[in-house]
């Protein structure tokens, strides 16, 4: 078994807020981030699939397929985006780094084919960064 | 849903490896010029990863507002521009990386609740780094 990492970047904008929690607990819980003009960050996201080396190509994965998934199914969908507007995982759903790992590898997950994704990491500023294994 | 999350915080402080027990020249050998009398600093980085489940309250697996607030109060304000070796920790052990990621790791499962403690990491300088997973653990 190999593990193949691939990382990319992205920058969109968020806000924490949920509807259910009172304006007063809404600040206290989640702070600045419940400014609901949103802010931004730059994203930078791994992904680390794994897998039995092909004898005849020597790959664990095809990195072009790779990459043209992650560009197809993350980055045009979240880069350069409101996340709580624009990425329909959100509309319900508060767009924290743990939620975003979580959408990340249920966007990637049926679409990779010849690798199984073993690691979704998602760095919201180079000093915090969430890991997601596709454990429930 | 179980996700993982990882802080990092950044301190510097001063140590020196000396071993008591040692020769002279046991000392020497093994530390090197980290065995200098007068003792030497570094920037540490230490990077502690917690998990759970994410709390579809809040999205959240622990509030880093918590986590950032305990590692001030416990970790850094204990080590930020500190002699290691003059620390109660450090009376009977050598103030290496290895010693400092299980006292980093010891503190906060003592003292942290919110979320459960994989593992603490700490890089020395950037060419040196150190984990601890606890004493039963395995890495992932």
């Amino acid at each position: 078994m190999v593990y193949l990492t691939r990382k990319a970047e992205f920058s969109a904008s968020h806000y924490y807020h949920n509807p259910d929690f009172t304006p007063e607990e809404n600040q206290r819980i989640f702070g600045k981030c419940n400014n609901l003009n949103g802010h931004g960050h730059n994203y930078t996201l791994e992904v680390t699939v794994k897998g039995a080396v092909d004898p005849r190509s020597g790959f664990v994965v095809d990195l072009k397929q790779l990459k043209e998934i992650m560009n197809r199914e993350v980055l045009d969908a979240m880069d350069h985006r409101f996340l709580n507007k624009e990425v329909p995982e959100f509309f319900n759903q508060i767009p924290t780094t743990e939620n975003l790992a979580i959408a990340v590898w249920q966007r990637l997950a049926p679409k990779l084919k010849a690798a199984q994704l073993h690691r979704v990491r998602v760095y919201e500023t180079p000093d915090l960064f969430v890991d997601f294994y596709g454990e429930v | 849903m179980k996700a993982y999350l990882t802080r990092r915080y950044r301190f510097s402080a001063s140590h020196r490896l000396h071993n008591d027990t040692f020769s002279e020249q046991e000392n020497k050998e093994t530390y090197g010029k980290c065995n200098n009398p007068h003792g030497h600093g570094h920037n540490y980085t230490v990077e502690v990863t917690v998990s759970g489940a994410v709390d579809r309250s809040t999205g959240m697996v622990c509030n880093l507002v918590d986590l950032d607030g305990f590692v001030a109060e416990n970790i850094l304000s204990r080590y930020d521009l500190q002699n290691l070796n003059v620390l109660p920790e450090f009376a009977a052990n050598v103030p290496t990386t290895e010693n400092l990621c299980v006292a980093v790791y010891e503190i906060v499962q003592r003292g942290f609740h919110r979320a459960h403690l994989e593992k603490v990491r700490i890089e020395e300088t950037m060419m040196n780094s150190f984990e601890y997973w606890g004493a039963a653990n395995a890495q992932l």
